[in-house]
């Protein structure tokens, strides 16, 4: 990973500020990928399961040998729950094996001082009680400990959604692997948590997307073409409280630099701007 | 005085067939329907024929508890064989309080005589929940609790068998907010062989084959983790439903007497629980193979699941409702479109607030010059 290049071509500058300005690599591809197969699947999933719960259309009455459209339906729906499950696991590896950025250690914000204080500054940010967002180079400290729980969902909805799947093959090898569930909680709340976790999922995809606007003006950092390019821009005029001075660090790789990021923010004694200063 | 005077248990079942006036060929059809209940290849029915005319017949107690006496009732409609035969002959039935002519004490007689006679060799069915609250007063007989009356006659058998869905889950007794404490048999018992069989009734069909496989193999049959034996609740009523082509179609009943529901369509959205509910009702079906509640146009209500009076949705909804904390029932789709709307709000009333911090105090940068700096 230290022989990666963080900062690009002629980016790799220093500006007036001495700051390094221009773009570096935050996202790998493994990550991009697996955020747009979970969105794509998220927007299946949802669409085919409310029309499994609730088959609103309605289905001309010729004989059923000319029609199998809950059958298309709930093949898609299984379909896209294998490549969710898929794209769960490439993530959840790749959460131990890439970069920093893609680290499960962004789910966890508050095991460190500095974690703590960029959470805080999160919330103050979003409450109005700071002008501008924490400076980090991947997720701030609110949004990994939300994708903490996002993720909690994301597993609580694909187990209850191959335990429901396993009663259709008793014995077979969800059943086999899911069963044991329905001894705890009646097959019928786990179809309602099923239900209930779409929505909240729904609710998370809104908030997440109105979000990613929100904080790409407020940074200026292109945080939308981020999740396809995998670049996001190092502002200088928002870094130079930030020891990111000497040339010779940026080259050190991207655990060097954003280490000095993150430090330096916390510890950085308050935001000019911000009205608790 | 006691039925089993006239009866003797040690009888094998074809000279009692014999006596009755069964026919070879009809005590054969039987042992075929039996094979195929079982779900065994149709090469055992010989076997089974086999075991049925050498084996002596169980010993059975049946006890009554909680209960409305439906599986009795559903026990005394078998039509493979008819109620006479399989009271009579198949099983030794020693104590059945709905059906015995003996009372009182000579009843209680019979069934404490069975369980020294036979003593690890006979077999309780229990039908019925079984009260714990108040010291288990709410069910008593003779004197006795049912909590009582069951682990003194369970302490010693060969198995126990769970008629109905009250005694194998509590089933309605054991319903919200239930008074009595009504609880399953399982949740009493530990060690005795138990099999569920639920259902409201069970059905008669399945009781017949479980008996006749104890026979056949001298042993219980295989069971899932509910405890019920796999060859009658080993797959859904809802994959083998005669209406699942119309549900695979997408096409449904929207209320009840409607053209869907004159051709036959899918209940699903009428409430039906055959999604939810193993069982062999749509291939055995009920009344000699007559008909079925989903054949005869009505949604499964998953009466043979755990909890199911308070879990199935009532008889016409597909899900329970949530209870929430400030009082109100929600359906799940209520809650979450609800958690939804709360989440655009939220989201419109910061998306205004960021837009008037963005006039009024905009941030200014200049990354414009810095871009122009650049070599």
């Amino acid at each position: 990973m230290a022989t990666q290049p963080v900062l690009r071509g002629r980016s790799a500058d220093i500006t007036a500020a001495g700051v390094p300005a221009g773009r570096i690599y935050v996202w790998e591809i493994p990550v991009r990928l697996t955020h747009w197969v979970n969105a794509l699947s998220i927007v299946m999933l949802s669409f085919t399961g409310y029309y499994i719960a609730r088959p609103y259309l309605a289905i001309s009455p010729q004989e059923t040998y000319s029609h199998f459209f809950m059958g298309y339906i709930r093949f898609t729906h299984f379909l896209f729950g294998y490549i969710f499950l898929a794209s769960l696991i490439l993530r959840t590896y790749w959460a131990f094996v890439g970069n920093q950025w893609a680290s499960w250690r962004a789910l966890i914000p508050f095991v460190t001082p500095e974690g703590r204080g960029l959470f805080r500054q999160s919330v103050e940010f979003y409450f109005f009680a700071r002008r501008e967002p924490p400076v980090v180079l991947g997720h701030n400290a609110l949004a990994g400990f939300t994708y903490a729980i996002i993720v909690t969902l994301y597993f609580i909805q694909v187990f209850t959604g191959f335990a429901l799947l396993g009663l259709s093959d008793p014995g077979g090898f969800w059943h086999t692997m899911t069963g044991w569930v329905f001894s705890l909680v009646h097959m019928q709340w786990i179809r309602v948590i099923h239900h209930v976790v779409m929505w909240l999922l729904i609710a998370f995809a809104l908030q997440h997307i109105y979000v990613a606007f929100l904080i790409d003006a407020e940074e200026s950092n292109g945080l939308i073409s981020s999740i396809l390019t995998g670049y996001k821009f190092i502002v200088p005029e928002r870094h130079k409280h930030t020891d990111l001075h000497a040339p010779a660090q940026a080259e050190h790789g991207p655990d060097n630099v954003t280490a000095q990021l993150t430090t330096a923010t916390a510890t950085q004694p308050s935001d000019p701007r911000s009205p608790s200063a | 005085m006691s039925l089993t005077v006239e009866r003797n248990p040690s009888e094998s079942l074809a000279r009692a067939l014999l006596s009755q006036g069964v026919s070879r060929r009809d005590f054969m059809k039987f042992c075929t329907a039996m094979t195929a209940v079982l779900a065994l290849p149709v090469r055992y029915t010989p076997r089974i024929a086999q075991a049925l005319e050498t084996a002596v017949r169980p010993p059975v107690i049946w006890l009554n508890f909680q209960d409305c006496a439906g599986n009795s009732e559903s026990f005394l409609r078998a039509n493979h064989p008819t109620v006479s035969e399989l009271v009579l002959d198949i099983l030794s039935i020693d104590y059945q309080e709905v059906i015995m002519a003996a009372a009182g004490h000579y009843a209680e007689e019979n069934r404490l005589n069975t369980m020294r006679e036979y003593k690890g060799k006979y077999i309780v069915v229990v039908e019925g929940a079984i009260p714990l609250a108040d010291d288990g007063i709410y069910c008593v007989i003779g004197g006795h609790t049912a909590i009582d009356i069951l682990k003194e006659t369970a302490k010693d058998a060969a198995a126990v068998i769970t008629a109905g869905t009250c005694s194998a889950y509590g089933g309605i007794p054991a319903a919200a907010p239930n008074p009595t404490g009504a609880v399953g048999v399982r949740d009493v018992l530990n060690n005795v062989p138990l099999i569920n069989m639920p259902g409201c009734p069970m059905n008669v069909q399945n009781l017949t084959a479980l008996i006749v496989h104890y026979m056949t193999f001298n042993s219980l049959p295989a069971v899932d983790h509910e405890g019920r034996p796999l060859f009658a609740y080993g797959s859904r009523i809802h994959d083998d439903c005669e209406r699942r082509a119309h549900f695979d179609a997408g096409q449904f009943v929207e209320e009840w007497g409607d053209e869907a529901h004159r051709k036959g369509w899918c209940l699903y959205k009428m409430g039906c629980k055959g999604p939810q509910t193993a069982h062999n009702c749509s291939m055995v079906r009920w009344n000699d193979g007559m008909s079925w509640p989903v054949g005869a146009g009505h949604g499964c209500v998953g009466c043979s699941e755990p909890h199911f009076w308070d879990t199935m949705g009532g008889l016409y909804e597909r899900l329970p409702h949530v209870q929430l904390p400030v009082g109100a029932e929600v359906t799940a789709s209520q809650l979450g479109a609800g958690i939804v709307g709360l989440a655009a709000a939220g989201i419109a009333t910061h998306a205004v607030a960021s837009g008037i911090r963005a006039k009024l105090d905009p941030i200014d940068r200049e990354v414009t010059k810095v871009e122009e700096k650049m070599p």
